[in-house]
């Protein structure tokens, strides 16, 4: 039920991403989604790609600082007030998000993909459950693509 | 050049005679004097005292300024090991005036003055305001920091005796300076160069004209000729470099006369030398090295062969304003990775320490030292480490927070931290290069 992400610090300089995403480009592995929090000093780059391990190992070789966390995958009825049904049972549930990010869905299912960080993980797998929100595996993730 | 500069009149002020002495003269007055001095810390100072008995020397083997080789040379971090008052040759009774200086961890440098200190410290002064060409008549507007510095009350006691009119404003409100030297007809200033600078840009922004301002005594940071012929010809001023440091007396070991060829050491106080940096051995006249400084007559706390780790050089021959006491080029660079901000003596090690106190391991890092609208500024660039990072901006924030509140706290100034990314800072072989100075202008 875990999708792992990784995260990188970036300096706020020009051709600061690229670097970065050359890394992974050259290590052949496919990026599937990814977010920039930036804030007037540096950024973080938020990655989920196919293979996090492979992609990890060349990001470190190349001198790149590397976090994992987990994310959670949701499912919310790509329609208009879809989102929100799904951020009220998150409110409902005394859910508190971090962050989140779209994750592209290639194949039509009618259905869109959040990928969501909560503060506590723990909690928050608990009580999407019992909403009846559960998240997706990393494999029922890429099975979107 | 030499007539109507010292005084209105054109006369010539008695406190700067030793200037003058020939000399044969002079060195007879220093080698008398450095006996007595040597004899004093001996006798009173136990790491004088100990420091010469390992090196078998006793007071009577100095009996030529040559033989003053033979002495063992003081640190700064003996004053930090010996603090607040191990350095002492005078009893509490004797000693009316403490300062107090940064030193290289939390602790300041302590230096003590008795009366005849404070006499020679002023007389000092006087000379390095004649020098700069200020007398009787003249209003002097003191921008130095009053308080545990030495350079407020320094230049304040000099300037008085001098029988100049001083305006003890002490540092900082730039709006008020400015009112003041407008409306007190102020013809001098002091205070650090980068100082001035800034109050140049916000006097022009304001439209605020300098006045009568004819001369600036700037000292308490390095500063370059370049630096000197912009402020002389955006202000109509003349520029003076003086040279202090407090283990020596504080202000007043030297300045600029008005040919501005270099800084006459008041060497019948303090003797110089020059050395080389890394063996310590002394160098011909001329060449370039550390600079040395013995004190001559001070009392509460002589100092034998200081090490300033300010590096520079004896100039020869004579100087065109006719003193003969020797002249120094002007201080661009230091032995040691110490630099001064904004008057503050700041080290690399410093710096370290808080990054350590924060995040357990020493990451890389470079210290670029800028000069912005006058202002010096330091910027501490850190690199992000794998132990440090987190996934949360509010968390690399306060990382950000902690860091810049740590330096601060060790430096005592303000600093600008900012993260990169690792592998960024250069590396160097053998001794790092921490500190990328881009002040000259």
């Amino acid at each position: 039920m875990r999708v792992t992400q990784l995260s990188l610090f970036v300096e706020n300089r020009r051709g600061a991403v690229r670097t970065a995403i050359d890394v992974i480009a050259k290590a052949g592995v496919d990026v599937a989604s990814l977010s920039l929090a930036d804030t007037s000093e540096f950024g973080i780059l938020r990655l989920v790609v196919r293979d996090p391990a492979r992609a990890r190992t060349a990001l470190e070789g190349a001198g790149v600082v590397v976090n994992e966390a987990e994310v959670m995958a949701l499912e919310v009825d790509d329609r208009a007030g879809g989102l929100a049904e799904a951020l009220a049972a998150v409110d409902q549930a005394g859910l508190e998000i971090e962050y989140l990010y779209a994750f592209p869905t290639l194949r039509p299912s009618g259905r869109a993909v959040l990928l969501v960080r909560f503060a506590d993980e723990a909690q928050a797998r608990e009580a999407l459950v019992a909403a009846g929100l559960t998240p997706l595996s990393a494999e029922e993730l890429f099975e979107r693509r | 050049m030499k007539t109507g500069w010292n005084d209105p009149a054109g006369g010539f002020h008695p406190a700067s005679a030793p200037d003058y002495l020939p000399p044969k003269r002079l060195r007879e007055v220093q080698l008398q004097r450095l006996r007595a001095v040597v004899a004093r810390a001996y006798e009173r100072v136990e790491l004088f005292r100990s420091r010469m008995d390992r090196l078998g020397v006793e007071p009577h083997d100095v009996r030529a300024l040559e033989d003053l080789a033979r002495l063992p040379f003081t640190v700064k971090t003996d004053l930090r090991d010996t603090y607040p008052f191990g350095l002492f040759a005078s009893p509490m009774e004797e000693v009316v005036r403490l300062h107090a200086s940064s030193g290289t961890t939390g602790k300041p440098i302590v230096v003590a003055y008795t009366q005849s200190d404070l006499a020679v410290w002023t007389e000092v002064m006087v000379r390095t305001f004649v020098a700069c060409g200020i007398h009787r008549g003249d209003v002097l507007q003191n921008a130095y920091g009053y308080g545990l510095f030495t350079g407020g009350l320094g230049a304040h006691q000099g300037a008085e005796a001098l029988g100049a009119t001083v305006i003890p404003i002490s540092g900082g409100n730039t709006e008020r300076q400015l009112m003041v030297l407008q409306d007190f007809g102020v013809t001098a200033i002091c205070c650090t160069p980068s100082y001035f600078l800034h109050l140049l840009e916000r006097a022009r922004e304001a439209k605020v004209p300098l006045g009568k301002l004819r001369v600036g005594v700037f000292g308490a940071e390095p500063w370059s000729d370049a630096m000197r012929r912009h402020i002389q010809a955006e202000s109509g001023i003349r520029a003076h470099d003086i040279y202090g440091l407090s283990e020596i007396t504080g202000p007043g070991v030297g300045a600029e006369c008005e040919a501005q060829d270099g800084l006459h050491i008041f060497e019948d106080h303090f003797f110089p030398e020059i050395v080389d940096p890394e063996t310590g051995a002394p160098l011909p006249e001329g060449e370039e090295g550390e600079l040395v400084l013995t004190t001559l007559s001070k009392q509460a706390m002589p100092m034998i062969r200081y090490r300033t780790r300010d590096v520079t050089r004896i100039l020869p021959g004579p100087c065109a304003c006719g003193r003969t006491v020797r002249r120094i080029e002007r201080i661009g660079r230091r032995s040691d990775d110490m630099f001064v901000l904004r008057g503050v003596n700041v080290f690399p090690s410093q710096v370290e320490t808080a990054l350590l106190q924060v995040e357990g391991a020493l990451p890389h890092y470079a210290i670029v030292l800028t000069r912005e609208k006058g202002l010096d500024e330091m910027e501490v660039k850190v690199e992000v480490t794998r132990e440090v990072f987190s996934d949360s901006v509010r968390a690399l924030e306060a990382l950000h927070a902690r860091l810049a509140r740590a330096i601060e706290q060790v430096v005592g100034l303000r600093v600008k931290v900012t993260l990169v990314e690792p592998r960024t800072l250069a590396r160097s072989e053998g001794k790092a290069k921490r500190v990328q100075d881009l002040r000259s202008l």
